[in-house]
Formats: C-alpha cells, structure tokens, sequence
C-alpha cells in the first residue's frame, strides 16, 4: 500500500516562494491523525506563565498535564523558584464523578500556607471544562480568605489551540495588572512583555536598556513577579517581544490605561539593534537617541569581527527553521543571512496571514513557507532542500538527527543564551559547533553521497 | 518516623499518566502507530517527554478534539484521524488509546471502531486495537500493561500449539530488552517479546525519515501466542488481570510470574525459570557472567556496605532495586512509587529476605514532595532512580544514581542495562565508583589508589 506524506488537506498550508503568488492557510484547527507539532490552549497559557516565579501556579486536572510541564522552560529567576515546581490536583475518578471543587480549594488553602506565594494561579484543563468546576468562585473564595489574587486560567485544553491558552493567560495578568501602586516611576519607563529568560536574556536585555536610561519596571514574564505586574500599568511603553503570546495584554494595557506598545525582537544583530532605537525613537529624545547608538556600537565593535569568523565558515550552508511562534522566525532569517547562511525552509506552529506574507516578503526565491507542520513534512523538506542545519525546538530535535543533520534548539527547553549582541554571537558559535561537527561525515545521507 | 503531612495536592509527581504507557507499548509493535483520542495536546506533551528520554522520532497521533467534538462526541474526528493515518503512514496496527476528554464524554471507542471498520474497512486496512486509558485512574504502568492485554486479546487468536515462549517483559529500557533477546538466543529459545520497542525506540541513523521504523514484535508472532509452550511475565506488583493471564484463560499457555531480574537472586529466579522452560542448562556465557559479579562485589563491598539509599520510580523496578542493594550491602531506607499497586511492601520484604536488611519504609501513591520529605528525615547516602529526582540530590548534595525512565539529563539513558548478571554488573560499578568518587572528591588531600 503506497503512502501520501503530504495529506490533500494539508497543501494549502504549504507554500513555495516564487511558485505562485503568495497565499497560505493558518489559524486553524490541526487535522485529526496529522501529527501535529502543536500542543493545546493550556500549553499557551503555562507557558506564558510560567516564569512568574514567585506565584503559585496549580494545575486543576489529572497529572499528566502537570508532569508533562515540570521545570521544561530554561527561564531563569533572580529570587524565588517557585515556578520550578509542579502542583496538580491530580483528579481521580471520584473527583470527576462527583466534581474537582472542594478538593481544589483544599489544595490551594494547604498550598498557599505552605509555599507563601504573591499570588496563585490556577490552570484549567480539558476535564476541568468538561465536569464543569467553577474555578472564578473557588478561587474568588480561596482569594478572600488568603489575602492574595488567586487567579483562574481558563486554559483547557480542547477550546483551541496555543494562541487561545496566550489569550487566557493574558486575560489572567490583566485582573493584576492595575493593583499596584504606581508612585515614583520614570516618564522613561517600559514593561518588558514577551521575553521569558531563558537562559537569563531579559537580564541582558534590561542591562541594554538601563544603559540608555529606561527604567524596566515588569518583566513579563521572564524572571517576573506579582508586585512588578500589578504596578506596570504606571510604565510609560509597552515593548512587546514574540508572536502575540503578550500582544492582548498590551491591547488591553492600552485600552485601560491608554499605554501605546512597540513590537520588537531581540534576535539577531540588527532586530536587537532596532529594538533599542524603537524605544529611543517612541521617547523622542535626541540624548536618548544618542546613547542607544552608543550601546549599539560599542556591542558590534567587539561582535563583528567575531562573527565574521563563523561567517566564513558557514557561508552557503543551508538552514531550515520551525518554531512556536512566527515572530522569532524573522528575526532568525535575517540572523542565518548574517552568517552567510540561507534559510530554504521557515514554518511556525502558530503564524498569522500577516506572518506569513511578512515571511514570503523576507525569504529567497524557492523558500519553502509551512503553517502547522508535521514530522513526515518537516523530514520530506529537510531531505528536499539538503539542509545543513535544523532550527526548533525539541519535538523537532529527533527528526533532524535522525536523518543526519545538525540541529540547533531555540525552544523554551534551551540553556544558551540567544538574545541581544552577546546571544547573536553564542547562536554564531553554536551553530558553527553544530554544523562543522565531524559527525555529519558518518551519516548516511552523507556517506551515500560519496559512494555516488 | 513522624506521620507525613498528607496534602491533597500533589507536588512533582513521581508517576505519569496512563495514555503515555499506553503509546510507548503500542510503539513497541510492528508497524503500529500509537493513536491518542482526544486532544492535541495530549499527544504533543507526551511525544515531547518521551523524545526527550529515548532521544529518538515518537509519532503519536491524534484525534485533535476540539470543543464541538466534546458536545456531539469524538466519533468524526476519530474516524477522520484514523482515515488519515492510514494514508499516511499505511500502519499494519493503529493502537488506540483514550484520554480523560473521551473517557468523561462518553465516547463508545468499540462501536466507533466497528462503524469506521464498515464504512471505510477493507483488505488492506490496518488492525486497530483499542485500550480504554482515562488519565485520571492509574498511571503510566497501569497504561503500558492495560495496552499489552489489549494487544493480546484482540490480536492473539487461536493458534496452534508451537514452541515459542510468550515474553512480557514489562517497561524496561531498550539495551534492557536486546539484553533478553540474547538471552532467550544463548537458550535457544524462539520467544515473542511483547513489547519490543529496542529499534523503534533506539535505532540507528538513517537516510530517510522511516514512517514507521522497523522493528517491534511482529504481528504474525503475537498471533500466535495462544500456541506457545508458555507465558513468563516480569514483575512483582503486576495487575491481578494482564496479558499473561489472558493466554492462560483463554488459549491454556500457563503462565509464569517472576520479578524483574535484577540482582543475583532474581536473576537466578529467572535463569532457572528459562532453563526448566527450555530443558536446557543455563548457558556458559552466563554462568561466567554471574561468577565475575560475585567476584566484583567482593572486591568492592567495603566501599558501599552501609549506604544508605532512597529508592524511586515504577513499582517493579524498585523492588527488583531493592532485592539487588540488599544483596551487595546498601540499605535501600526508603522505597517508594508514585504507583499504587497494594503489593509493593511485600514484595519488597521478598525480595530482601535473608539479607539481614531491615525492611526498609515502603511508600506507593507518593510524589517528590513527600520522597524528599521522608528521605531527609530517614538520612540517605544515595539517591536512586530516574532523573526527577535531580531537584533532590542535588539540593542535598547527593549522588543520584540515574536508572529507570525517564532519564532527562543524560545522552544514552534509553541505553541504560538494569537486567541479569550484565545489568547487575554494570549497577553494581556505577553504584561503587559513585560512592568512591564522593570520598574521593571529599578528600582533603586526594589518593591516586583506592
């Protein structure tokens, strides 16, 4: 019986530059037996959440949506570890028979005497939607008694995908947002949304901007806490890093609070760089202006004759990317181009239309452009394009490797540092350690090349 | 010991749920495609955990239900993602488990399938095998043997009688399974290993992404497991109902129970099983085998006699743990599962005994909350088990001792042998050299000799 790797209902969502004029499927459901890279809304809302550290975060529901997202982000914290830690519930048949109410507000009453967190926030999952708890009352209740925001995530599972568990997320920070006491801020001042620490970049980044004089006042959410949160409707911009994970709650922040946002990446030489001067620009500053070229030049001074090393080495070679969210795919096309490298493939999990014709509009002729891919996808397009390098995250790890190439991991499993000048130069080097590995020499695919 | 606080949350699970079993025994078939129905997310977490332990391509499908799904039943998108599975991948077997999402809405999976089967069912249709999976009963152990049962009732139909030896060997690791495979080789025996997911789960660079890789127990062999001289089953805490004793019920194959073969005595349990099975001595190789470990422990027992370990992970394998720490002078202190089989106790008091070891406290239906609770106020020397428990260890400053699944932390943790007189071997050296290598980094003044 002869195979079909790529499914009727799927060709709409594939698109090859210069094929045709630019159109492609996205935003919608995964199809059944796909194999989808994608997780589910309380994926998107734990996520986001996560680097919250000094906040409870209980997972309503059977454990395995807990233990599947134990410690999995590299985000790091300066202070408490809360965050790194899984609760669950851990429903039993009982508790779905009879209802997960009195045995979540237990659970919540012990744990917040235990860990004495800023803050809970509670994750709904599919069950949880289905037995139909009313997570608002008992965590309005548990909030009363404890004197701190017990917040219901209302993440389950099968309502959507990713994108609905960011929206739910942000909908949980916005009833904190607000609450705090906002005296004494800077007029040049930002919140930091969008960038989740992983491996300490938000340090850097806040550095970068304190060095041209901005005061950060929340992270969110990396290395983030309560308090910060509650008072960042008193900073003065939104800066907004990622596709969308934290854009409705500067939408929000906006409409409330009348805070205008930016859109930035921190990846790669150039987005960092028009990072800093959006911000310099927003304040209208010219010494602001000034001392943000300063930064920049004083960064690339020490980075470009370092990179022009790897650049050398790696001029030609062949990339493919997939990640969660679009937005990092951009910034990684023009990264790859800094390097000499061309990217023959870029696809994400959640892109929009505007993603999307962004991607088209940035990549080289003949750039295969995938919403929502699949294994047997990903693998056909790494084989098709002789790709050298394979950009995602850990579901994507093995498929790479398995067919010999190298792999880099700019998920949220990460441990190097990517962001700003410093992270474009660790991705330089870890892509150069990836790709001239003297491994790829005892691969198949390469081994059968020289045979031939 | 002062009575442990019992929350009712639970806090770093040390058990996973059931589905995950499910589809990791499914994968160890051949040419079957592990099928989750319910949400997307399901299959993506557990792909994730399991890749990132076994450090290979997991393909689990899903029926990807969505909310309307969830009102008006799954049954579309579960013929859909069948549908679509079978053009993609051509699978000889889809394995089929449910989750919390289709258990709670009620979805009848047997008269779904036997719809699916009449309107699109045909010669060259895979087989598909259900097992009912909620996540909220049980865990990941109850999914991996609920799903081998399975197998066999709906595969393993009437056969005539053969020579072959039905093998179910558990959830063990994959250098664990090619380890019995020699095994049943040195005896000559022709045995059916179910699962066997040593190349689906651990196979080697290839050209070209497989669909399904090669390797698993071949469907022809498990239908004829009803024809084989007999059934041995590895554990000691196994559910009352398995696939061990369906055969026996239903196609008479008489079924053997032993524990996990780890350790000498154990191990000796189950050599002597196969050789009464086989008729045949127990080979040379493994005689050699079980005289230099007896020799090794001799030359290394001074440095571990006394340790005191905490041990965790699947019920079966810290029993078959315990009985081996017992046999080479470490005191497993503490003994626990996040499992809740009711047999775990005394099958460890089993397996210690005669070792003039204490019995140990042995705790099912545990988390790492309490684990770290117990083994703090117990004083332990070593921490034993799979990589959860590296959050401990490290905040204690101990050694972990990293066996079982899953090994997150470590390249080759798939590749890690518990079982027989190699697997004990490799044990006992790596549990040796880390105490040796504690004192000796503790040294003041550091030794070049031991």
């Amino acid at each position: 019986m002869s195979t079909q790797p790529l499914l009727k209902e799927r060709t709409k969502q594939i698109h090859r530059k210069g094929s045709a004029p630019f159109e492609l499927d996205c935003n919608k459901d995964s199809l059944a037996g796909a194999v989808s890279q994608r997780a589910c809304v309380f994926c998107g809302s734990r996520v986001v959440l996560y680097p919250i550290a000094d906040a409870l975060h209980l997972v309503h529901g059977p454990i395995g949506c807990a233990v599947y997202t134990w410690d999995i982000r590299g985000a790091l914290s300066s202070g408490p570890e809360l965050h790194r830690l899984s609760f669950s519930t851990d429903l039993q048949e009982l508790d779905v028979i009879f209802g997960g109410e009195k045995k979540l507000a237990k659970a919540l009453d012990e744990l917040i005497d235990l860990h004495q967190p800023k803050a809970a926030f509670v994750y709904s999952t599919c069950i949880v939607g289905l037995i139909g708890d009313d997570l608002e009352a008992v965590c309005k209740k548990t909030s009363a008694e404890k004197g701190i925001p017990v917040l219901p995530v209302q993440s389950e599972g099968l309502k959507g995908n990713k994108r609905a568990g960011y929206e739910a997320a942000c909908h949980a920070m916005g009833r904190l947002v607000g609450t705090g006491d906002i005296a004494g801020i800077s007029k040049h001042s930002i919140n930091i949304l969008g960038d989740f620490n992983l491996a300490g970049e938000i340090w850097l980044i806040r550095e970068y901007f304190q060095r041209i004089g901005i005061e950060v006042v929340a992270n969110i959410t990396g290395d983030g806490r309560i308090a910060d949160i509650q008072r960042s409707h008193g900073a003065a911009l939104n800066v907004v890093q990622c596709s969308g994970s934290t854009m409705d709650l500067a939408n929000m922040m906006k409409k409330r609070f009348g805070i205008p946002a930016v859109r930035v990446s921190y990846f790669g030489v150039e987005d960092m760089a028009e990072a800093l001067y959006t911000v310099a620009r927003h304040f209208g500053e010219p010494e602001m202006m000034e001392k943000a070229r300063r930064v920049v030049k004083e960064e690339l001074e020490t980075l470009l004759p370092e990179l022009a090393r790897y650049k050398k080495a790696l001029s030609g070679k062949k990339a493919a990317i997939y990640v969660g969210g679009a937005f990092k795919a951009f910034s990684l096309v023009k990264a790859f181009r800094l390097i000499g490298m061309d990217v023959v493939m870029v696809g994400s999990q959640t892109g929009t239309k505007e993603d999307y014709a962004e991607l088209a509009e940035i990549t080289d002729q003949g750039t295969i452009i995938v919403d929502d891919a699949n294994p047997l996808e990903l693998s056909s397009f790494l084989k098709e394009k002789d790709v050298d390098l394979f950009v995602g995250g850990v579901k994507e790890r093995p498929i790479a490797y398995k067919l010999g190439v190298a792999f880099c991991d700019h998920n949220h499993e990460r441990k190097e540092m990517l962001a700003g000048f410093q992270g474009m130069l660790n991705f330089a080097r870890e892509v150069y350690g990836s790709v001239m590995s003297p491994v790829w020499k005892f691969v198949p695919r390469r081994i059968q090349e020289k045979k031939l | 010991m002062s009575k442990m606080p019992s929350y009712t949350a639970t806090t770093n699970a040390c058990k996973l749920c059931k589905p995950l079993g499910a589809s990791i025994a499914f994968r160890g078939i051949e040419s079957c495609v592990p099928f989750l129905h319910g949400s997307q997310g399901c299959a993506t977490y557990m792909r994730r955990y399991i890749i990132s332990h076994f450090n290979e391509p997991i393909d689990i499908a899903s029926s990807s239900l969505g909310e309307k799904n969830a009102i008006y039943g799954g049954g579309p998108n579960l013929k859909l993602g069948l549908k679509n599975v079978t053009t993609k991948y051509a699978p000889k077997l889809i394995g089929v488990a449910t989750t919390c999402l289709t258990e709670t809405i009620g979805d009848d999976v047997p008269m779904l399938l036997a719809e699916y089967h009449k309107e699109f069912g045909g010669p060259e249709s895979p087989l598909v095998v259900h097992v009912s999976t909620p996540s909220y009963s049980g865990t990941h152990m109850e999914g991996f043997h609920i799903a081998v049962k399975a197998v066999i009732e709906q595969l393993a139909g009437e056969a005539e009688a053969n020579d072959t030896l039905n093998l179910l060997s558990g959830f063990v690791s994959t250098a664990d399974i090619r380890y019995l495979r020699e095994v049943m080789d040195d005896f000559g025996i022709t045995a059916t290993i179910l699962p066997d997911y040593s190349d689906t789960l651990d196979g080697p660079a290839l050209n070209d992404y497989p669909l399904i890789p090669e390797g698993g127990t071949p469907l022809a062999a498990i239908k004829q497991m009803g024809g084989a001289i007999a059934t041995v089953e590895l554990g000691a805490t196994l559910p009352t109902e398995t696939g061990g004793t369906v055969l026996q019920r239903a196609h008479g194959v008489k079924l053997h129970r032993t524990g996990m073969p780890i350790g000498i005595r154990a191990t000796d349990d189950f050599f002597d099983l196969l050789a009464e099975l086989s008729g045949k001595k127990i080979p040379k190789r493994h005689v050699a085998a079980r005289g230099r470990l007896v020799d090794s422990m001799v030359d290394g027992h001074k440095y571990i006699f006394g340790k005191r370990a905490v041990v965790y992970g699947e019920e079966d394998l810290v029993v078959g743990l315990a009985g081996f720490l017992a046999e080479i002078g470490v005191k497993p202190v503490l003994c626990a599962s996040g499992g809740k089989s009711g047999k775990m106790a005394a099958s460890i008091a089993a397996a210690i005994d005669g070792l003039d070891c204490d019995l140990p406290v042995v705790k099912e239906d545990v988390d790492f909350f309490d684990i770290e609770t117990m083994a703090k106020e117990l004083g332990v020397d070593l921490v034993i088990g799979h990589s959860k428990g590296y959050t401990f260890a490290r905040k204690e400053n101990l050694p972990l001792i990293r066996v079982g699944f899953p090994i997150h932390d470590r390249v080759g943790g798939q590749r890690i042998l518990h079982l027989g007189y190699h697997g004990a071997q490799a044990l006992f050296d790596l549990i040796a050299n880390t105490v040796i290598d504690q004192k000796q980094t503790d040294s003041p003044v550091g030794y070049s000799y031991m």
